[in-house]
């Protein structure tokens, strides 16, 4: 039995897998050695979680946008990052206005749903317009065309955003009912944080009963299959694809409004690390899957936020949190040892052969 | 009549045109400077040239420093019959902006001496580029202290920012000798200047009997500041100083109230918080947060009219801290030209880039609206004076920092 599993094992992938365990041992020590010395309590861990859930269903809206598209064109679009960003930022003048109007206060749910839907229509136009000028005249070109188009699209409209908006900081209003915070089952949560991990939820929900339950997903599900069978059975290729920039855009404006209610500053670079932390966890719960980019967005979240205090404060480095970026890609390659194609495997929602 | 006035005429012209030939002749320019010589030629204007960051989420610190350096230029009008010109390129609050923008003026060999850099990780790259092209700089932000070390410092740069050495100690006094804060806990963001700062704070609070419970750091790009500080909470500090640049102080600033244990505790940073554009990306948080600043009470006379030509150029009160040390950098380099340069019957400008360098490190007494210069042999020029300010008006509207009624922020150190 071990004779054939070694026996099967290439050299290079000896050395992954010995990488692979020295990660685990240093994750387990550090962890047993931070939780003996007893520095963080209970409530401060759940904290931790509950922090590290609201960063991931962020992280997991944006990666859906991503795997949608690598589902259905096998390409990378990284001009994404900067269609989170144009829909809060363009929501925010109108989130100001509604604000010093009065409305705001007044009417919160109405008015949030308001600036949700400016931000989300304005990135899925945002998204949409890259499709058909950026990509789509590429179509038919070798795959690495239409990705380093991608790279400038995203330099494009980031610095178009910088020329519209200036490159100050601006921050949304802040809201009187999204203050504060209500214990849930004896966890403290956020108001703020309660509403993102719920409207992230929802939203996932939907994209996925999308997906699987209509006649567009179902066609979608078909282009990302095989291009030319789904066209030969009717299908409208490019309005599918057209279809899923759109929801990509759409998500990825919901995104950006959650983003803002946690946060509260915009500005025109917001979009490039979420973005690349969301491509993180797209491909950390295997690229091209619809719930994997969910489990690997708020995998990711998590993991950023309790791994510095689990693993690193235990091994003694001082000063953890400057750490978190490296932990989350550490725990990618860690992923990827293990589980080359993510957490879920690839494919947009394939039957399983 | 006519005689008396054409003879007279006629002598001038002769004595003119003797001058006109004898004078090149006689002593032509000759450049003896170890470094090189620049040559202003009739009619072309004396190059100045900024390093500051006037883009992105710390443009204020650039922009406030190059207003200064306007004003500066504005009050000097000409140089010797020469227009004074100032260009400049953004350096990003990075080393790899420093590094292009420096690599860009060093190209440039009309330029005079370069004021900048804004971030102390910009002149760490910087700096030697500009020495190897000659070139003196003199910052008026930098303020990290390892700038200026002996054994760090790198020939011709040069400061009228105070050294941290000094901000950090009196942040340290004030939190733990006036307000009797025990435990503090430090945050920085990985940059040379936020970094060395938070090291001098800790040293001074723990050399005055205070206790540091958690020195923690972030990334200037993080958003999510709630675990790092949910870490610093089970430390139970009174106080968080985080010397951080604008966007990532902010995070900080509106995250630290929402984490449990840390409802009550006070927060103080330094000069980068010192600005309006902090007051816009932190929110309401910002109403109650400290931070240590140049004590612009104690600044000199000139300082008034300073801003009333502030006020009636660009219709605001000054944006962030450091406008008055780039007017008084700019009349460091004005002072010290004036003192090397030769000139020609025709106008020609001719100095030494060595020579100027000398001048500008001889720099002795310099009555600037910061104070009276003195430079140290390794450039600091600083004639240190901070004070703690405390913002007492979120709304980025109030933002005040020189009125006489309604200032925001508050000085409420002594």
């Amino acid at each position: 039995m071990l004779n054939k599993l070694f026996g099967r094992m290439t050299l290079a992938d000896a050395a992954m897998y010995t990488v692979g365990l020295a990660l685990t041992g240093a994750i387990v020590a550090g962890s047993v050695a931070t939780l003996s010395s007893g520095k963080y309590t209970l409530a401060q861990w759940q904290d931790l979680l509950i922090f590290g859930l609201a960063q991931g269903s962020i992280y997991a809206l944006i990666a859906l946008g991503y795997t949608l598209v690598y589902g259905v064109l096998r390409m990378i679009n990284f001009a994404h990052s900067e269609v989170f960003m144009s829909g809060p930022y363009t929501a925010y003048f109108f989130a100001r206005y509604l604000f010093n109007i009065g409305f705001l206060e007044a009417q919160p749910v109405a008015g949030l749903l308001i600036v949700s839907a400016i931000s989300m229509f304005t990135s899925m136009a945002i998204a949409l317009t890259v499709e058909r000028i950026a990509y789509r005249p590429l179509r038919k070109a070798p795959r690495l065309v239409p990705l380093i188009t991608a790279i400038g699209a995203s330099f494009f409209l980031q610095y178009t955003f910088r020329g519209l908006y200036g490159s100050g900081i601006d921050r949304y209003p802040e809201l009187a009912i999204l203050k504060g915070s209500f214990t849930v089952l004896g966890v403290r949560v956020l108001t703020t944080q309660a509403l993102v991990i719920v409207a992230a939820a929802l939203a996932m929900g939907l994209l996925y009963a999308f997906v699987m339950l209509s006649k567009t997903g179902k066609a979608m599900r078909a282009v990302s299959e095989d291009k030319e069978t789904a066209q030969l059975m009717g299908i409208d290729v490019d309005r599918i694809i057209t279809t899923t920039f759109a929801l990509g855009g759409a998500l990825a404006g919901a995104a950006g409004v959650l983003y803002a209610i946690i946060f509260g500053q915009v500005q025109f670079y917001m979009g490039f690390v979420p973005g690349i932390k969301a491509f993180t966890s797209a491909v950390l719960g295997g690229i091209g899957n619809v719930p994997g980019a969910m489990v690997g967005g708020l995998f990711l979240g998590v993991f950023e936020s309790v791994g510095p205090s689990l693993f690193l404060d235990g091994l003694g480095i001082p000063a953890p949190n400057q750490l978190k970026d490296a932990i989350a890609f550490t725990m990618l390659v860690f992923v990827l040892i293990f589980r080359p194609s993510g957490i879920l495997g690839e494919r947009l929602a394939t039957k399983k052969a | 009549m006519l005689e008396r006035r054409l003879s007279r005429l006629l002598v001038l012209g002769c004595f003119g045109a003797l001058l006109a030939a004898c004078a090149p002749a006689a002593k032509p320019y000759e450049c003896t400077d170890a470094i090189g010589c620049v040559t202003i030629a009739p009619g072309a204007p004396v190059h100045l040239a900024y390093a500051l960051v006037v883009a992105g989420p710390d443009a204020v610190l650039g922009e406030d420093s190059k207003r200064g350096i306007e004003i500066a230029i504005d009050d000097k009008g000409t140089f010797r019959g020469h227009k004074i010109e100032l260009t400049g390129e953004d350096t990003g609050c990075n080393a790899e902006g420093g590094q292009a923008a420096a690599q860009k003026l060093a190209a440039d060999k009309t330029i005079v001496a370069v004021i900048g850099t804004s971030c102390s990780s910009e002149a760490r790259v910087a700096a030697p580029v500009l020495r190897d092209a000659g070139f003196t700089m003199v910052s008026p932000s930098n303020t990290a202290p390892d700038l200026t070390k002996p054994e760090k410092h790198v020939a011709g740069y040069m400061r009228t920012a105070h050294n941290d050495e000094l901000q950090g100690a009196v942040a340290a006094a004030f939190a733990y000798t006036t307000k009797g804060i025990k435990k503090a806990a430090t945050i920085h963001d990985g940059s040379i200047y936020s970094q060395s700062l938070a090291e001098v704070f800790e040293k001074r609070f723990k050399e005055l009997g205070g206790e540091i419970v958690a020195g923690e750091a972030v990334q200037p790009t993080d958003t999510d500041m709630r675990p790092v500080l949910t870490n610093i909470a089970a430390g139970k500090p009174e106080l968080i100083y985080y010397p951080c640049f604008t966007s990532a102080a902010a995070f900080i600033t509106s995250q630290a109230k929402e984490v449990p244990g840390l409802e009550s505790v006070q927060l103080m940073g330094a000069d980068p918080m010192y600005s309006v554009d902090y007051l816009k990306a932190a929110g309401e948080a910002a109403k109650g947060v400290w931070n240590s600043s140049p004590d612009f009470s104690a600044f000199a006379g000139g300082y008034k009219d300073f801003l009333d030509k502030h006020q009636k150029k660009y219709g605001e009160a000054p944006l962030s801290a450091f406008h008055a040390h780039g007017y008084d950098a700019a009349n460091i380099v004005f002072a010290a030209l004036e003192k090397v340069v030769t000139a020609d019957a025709d106008g020609t400008l001719h100095f030494g880039r060595q020579a100027l360098r000398d001048a500008m490190f001889a720099t002795k007494d310099f009555k600037g609206i910061t104070g009276n210069l003195t430079c140290s042999a390794t450039g600091d020029c600083s004639d240190t004076k901070i004070a703690v300010y405390e913002i007492v008006n979120a709304d980025p509207a109030s933002w005040n920092p020189t009125g006489t009624t309604n200032t925001n922020p508050l000085k409420i150190s002594q």
